[in-house]
């Protein structure tokens, strides 16, 4: 690994995988932001710019992490009824 | 039509259904679980019949029905194998946990005093929850909707074609308890944010 890197590249190259969440007309803005808030715990402030993400990009990058806290994440969403799919981000 | 609020003291999340909303509520609660037991989950697709009734881990393939198919989707958009191993080892608890957060629902109402048959006129509903009871609201408010929206083909930005849509038409109706029950779901997360 090179010396140089900065904390966050560090942490993105040891933990690969993502968790993207997708838009859909059905789920209220409000409610997307609240499940972020409230699975991942995430600021109101980071919580409503990754929903915007979502609202305005068709989708978002919600989390990052190892396979299995992808799954994990993934599964979750989808109990709340959030569109989530994982991929390897290479 | 009134939605939720906090209760300033105890926290409670409460909110007053008329009979008719609650009895639509526990009906439209009761159709998610019928569905998420309509079509089971389980394998499909081994070719070696042996091996087929020794597999009870669960489904690796996508449900037939658009609306199963919105609650539990593929996880992977590029890796058959993998999505159907996600399938496989997660979808009968998602299953299991959304027909538990619908049948909270359902036994919430009658706990507040929702008759198995309603026949009485003006009957009030009132309900309190607790926080994680609400958010099994939640979570079953939006299964309700995602079956409704998925069935009504619902889009972003097509509010003027349901307004455009006669009273009468069936259509409309189910898209005035669509909009009725985000009226809800708005009103319980605003409620559950309030510090």
């Amino acid at each position: 690994m090179e010396p140089d890197l900065s904390p966050d590249e560090i942490t993105f190259l040891a933990k690969p995988w993502v968790t993207i969440v997708w838009n859909d007309p059905v789920n209220l803005m409000s409610y997307v932001t609240y499940v972020f808030r409230t699975y991942f715990g995430y600021s109101k402030a980071k919580a409503e710019k990754l929903m915007n993400q979502v609202h305005n990009d068709g989708k978002s990058v919600v989390s990052t992490g190892t396979r299995e806290e992808m799954e994990r994440d993934v599964q979750a969403m989808h109990e709340y009824g959030l569109w989530a799919t994982m991929e390897f981000a290479s | 039509m009134s939605g939720f609020a906090r209760h300033r003291r105890s926290g409670a999340l409460i909110a007053t259904f008329s009979g008719f909303e609650a009895d639509l509520l526990r009906s439209l609660t009761s159709q998610i679980v019928e569905l998420l037991r309509n079509e089971r989950a389980e394998p499909v697709g081994t070719e070696d019949p042996l091996e087929a009734m020794f597999d009870f881990s669960g489904p690796t393939t996508e449900p037939e029905d658009p609306v199963l198919r919105r609650l539990f989707p593929t996880a992977y958009l590029d890796d058959e194998e993998a999505a159907g191993d996600f399938r496989r080892f997660t979808e009968g608890t998602l299953r299991d946990g959304k027909a538990a957060v619908a049948g909270a629902v359902i036994d919430a109402l009658a706990d507040a005093g929702l008759p198995d048959l309603l026949e009485e006129d003006g009957l009030m509903i009132d309900v309190e929850l607790d926080p994680a009871a609400a958010t099994q609201w939640l979570r079953a408010f939006t299964d309700i909707r995602l079956a409704l929206g998925t069935r009504l083909g619902v889009e972003d930005g097509d509010e003027e074609h349901w307004h455009e849509l006669s009273d009468e038409d069936p259509r409309a109706q189910a898209h005035d308890i669509y909009n009725w029950v985000g009226f809800l779901t708005e009103t319980l997360v605003e409620a559950l944010s309030d510090p």
